[in-house]
């Protein structure tokens, strides 16, 4: 996994709350990338191309000149502002796995899906909570293409808008650790297997009609 | 001394926390998961990355339905062999037990997992699904989790999480025969909004829920995903028991005894703090219809198409006249004059025996309307069977309804069954999103009694007129 310390970046406005995961990765019959072009979607590596698919093109899978990824300078946002909610909806990684494959590393929202929300860190990608005011701030920022650059520091958890007016958050350590250093999750659990092991024959001790 | 009183969803994670990691991060064992043909495939692909085996293969059980046809399956081709086919391999490899489609246990994972007895009252149970806050019915601790933590899962039985904070919502009184599990999951849609619920677990109570089958829970807590919350949760009751006992995967003799004394312990104490409490006076309410693109979107049947004026906010006001917009209706319109291309009556919210019995009980001796295309689909081999040995389908049939194999379904779009451009369909699932069952389709979301009154009206109706 990509570490992520801290990132300068052009940010595209999203406001709209609720935005889905079926939005961020439509499904095959929606996204006109995998039924007209025939974009395959098995490696999780290669899903740009399905992000925000079913608004992104039009509909011979052509690029939809009003989405605002498909504008200068928003073309090149490597941060999304976003209303409430953002990530809502199925449990879908991909949609995680598209936004980093557009090269989306940082979103700031006011919330999220639960699960979307916890995809992101396990992906390099940093889902910053801030105040719905102070969102609809950053929003305003954001929205003058002029200027939309923002910085996002995790080792100092403040996001800096053109403005130069620094916002601080909250990043549960635990988290902002695995991003900071890319940790491979799976490996540092197992390292602790006898300690699980010992917990399963007290728990399965205490309940023995549970059969495995 | 007395212990501090604690909420269900409290009781069952702390009896599953192995390690804490700092900040409220836990590291918690996890007792089954469910596994199926899409997410799953990633988790298997980690895991062969990092060279990891699969800790306990016994605790996952493996059944495909996203992408299986729900009909002339005798001939199904392409992507969806390869989807099953490649589920069944990676339960071959791993010896997991896997459901094919030519077993009558076969379904939907959230209808197959209660209906096996895989889920239990206490566990935690994971799937990479989010409707897998279904399971909480049973007084489960459910969740859907990513295709990476479900990997986690696989190589070392645990998660590594932070607790959801707990909401109560008391739904109060006795509702009318005909208001169903599902008109009460959108109230609450109503009630608390698409994110009323983010970062808890909402444990449903009240006089309205402990009156509700298991298969009305089951649709209460499928749908508290859609509030934002990750799991719903139900105290199990007699009416759990009485479900769940002689149940293929139920414990038997002295465990079943064991079991049920500890189940009876699973309840939130007199006391218990709740980040979030709501109460919702259930005894008057109406069967509820969704009439944009959010399942938070919705009015009675009686009521009128809104104003996005009317909306509490600009951000709202502007995503009301968005999801107005796609869905193709006028601010002030009424529900009952909405008339329906298509009707859908399955996936995982709706399509347990309870819920075919309701829509075949509007149906009986009735004629979907002329223009109307409708299908049933059951949620596993054994409720179609069960079904078809009262005579459900033929009472579908008779009606001018498909009925179909077990399976999705038209849930979402698929190359199998899809919504057409600019059709609207009544349909029990839960997402009423833009494109969601097929590009440009129009859903509102209702119960299966509601769906199977209004394929008879060819309008939405409000089936308290008919039952």
């Amino acid at each position: 996994m990509q570490p992520f310390t801290t990132l300068t970046a052009v940010a595209a406005p999203f406001p709209k709350p609720n935005i889905n995961t079926d939005d961020i990765y439509p499904g095959p019959l929606a996204s006109p990338i995998i039924r007209l072009k025939k974009a395959s979607m098995r490696d999780r590596t290669q899903m740009g191309p399905n992000a925000f698919a079913a608004l992104r093109y039009d509909e011979n899978a052509g690029p939809n000149p009003d989405f605002i990824l498909n504008k200068a300078p928003y073309d090149r946002a490597q941060i999304l502002i976003a209303g409430a909610n953002f990530g809502c909806g199925s449990s879908r990684e991909m949609a995680v796995w598209a936004l980093a494959g557009i090269g989306v590393r940082c979103i700031i929202a006011p919330s999220y899906g639960d699960i979307f929300y916890n995809n992101c860190f396990k992906n390099g990608v940093l889902p910053v909570r801030l105040p719905e005011g102070e969102v609809q701030e950053l929003l305003a920022l954001a929205a003058d293409a002029a200027d939309p650059t923002f910085t996002v520091d995790l080792e100092g958890l403040t996001v800096t808008g053109p403005d130069q007016t620094p916002h601080r958050f909250e990043v549960v350590e635990y988290y902002r650790q695995a991003l900071l250093g890319g940790h491979d999750e799976i490996a540092a659990t197992l390292l602790r297997l006898d300690r699980i092991e010992a917990f399963d024959r007290d728990y399965r001790g205490q309940r023995p009609w549970i059969r495995y | 001394m007395t212990r501090k009183p604690e909420t269900l969803y409290e009781k069952i994670w702390n009896s599953h926390v192995v390690e804490e990691l700092g900040d409220g991060v836990c590291l918690i064992a996890t007792d089954r998961q469910l596994i199926y043909d899409g997410t799953s495939f990633p988790a298997f692909e980690m895991l062969k990355a990092g060279g990891h085996a699969i800790r306990r293969p016994s605790s996952t059980l493996a059944v495909p339905d996203h992408s299986v046809p729900t009909r002339d399956r005798a001939t199904m081709s392409g992507g969806a062999v390869a989807m099953v086919e490649q589920l069944r391999q990676y339960a071959a490899d791993h010896g997991i037990t896997f459901f094919g489609l030519d077993d009558e246990r076969h379904g939907i994972v959230h209808v197959v997992g209660p209906e096996q007895g895989f889920t239990q009252p206490g566990l935690i149970l994971a799937c990479a699904d989010s409707h897998t806050s279904t399971h909480g019915a049973l007084g489960a601790l459910a969740f859907g989790v990513g295709s990476s933590e479900l990997a986690h899962i696989l190589a070392t039985q645990t998660l590594i999480q932070r607790p959801s904070k707990p909401m109560r919502v008391e739904l109060r009184g006795t509702p009318h025969p005909a208001v169903a599990g599902k008109d009460l999951a959108l109230a609450v849609m109503g009630a608390v909004g698409a994110a009323g619920g983010v970062g808890h677990a909402i444990e449903f109570t009240g006089e309205a829920v402990r009156g509700l089958p298991m298969e009305g829970r089951m649709t209460l807590c499928n749908m508290a995903v859609e509030a934002g919350a990750r799991s719903g949760l139900i105290a199990p009751d007699e009416t759990t028991f009485a479900w769940l006992k002689g149940r293929p995967m139920s414990p038997t003799g002295a465990d079943w005894d064991a079991a049920v004394a500890y189940w009876r312990m699973l309840a939130s104490d007199e006391g218990a703090a709740w980040s979030k409490d709501v109460a919702i006076e259930a005894g008057r309410l109406a069967p509820q219809v969704t009439w944009g693109t959010s399942p938070d979107e919705v009015i009675d049947i009686t009521g009128r198409v809104p104003r996005p004026s009317d909306a509490p906010d600009a951000a709202a006001a502007a995503a009301w006249k968005r999801s107005l917009e796609y869905i193709g209706l006028e601010p002030g319109t009424r529900m009952q004059d909405v008339t329906v291309d298509r009707v859908f009556i399955g996936s995982c919210t709706n399509s347990r025996l309870a819920d075919l019995r309701a829509a075949a009980q509007v149906l009986k001796g009735k004629r979907v309307a002329d223009g109307v295309r409708a299908m049933a689909v059951p949620g596993s081999g054994l409720v179609k069977k069960a079904a078809e040995a009262e005579g459900l389908d033929r009472i579908f049939l008779d009606a001018g309804f498909e009925w179909r194999d077990a399976g999705c379904s038209m849930c979402f779009g698929s190359r199998h069954d899809s919504v057409a451009p600019g059709e609207r369909c009544a349909s029990t699932s839960n997402r009423n999103f833009e494109n969601r069952q097929g590009p440009g389709s129009r859903t509102h979301l209702v119960s299966p009694a509601t769906a199977a009154a209004t394929a008879v009206a060819g309008r939405f109706a409000d089936v308290r007129e008919v039952a």
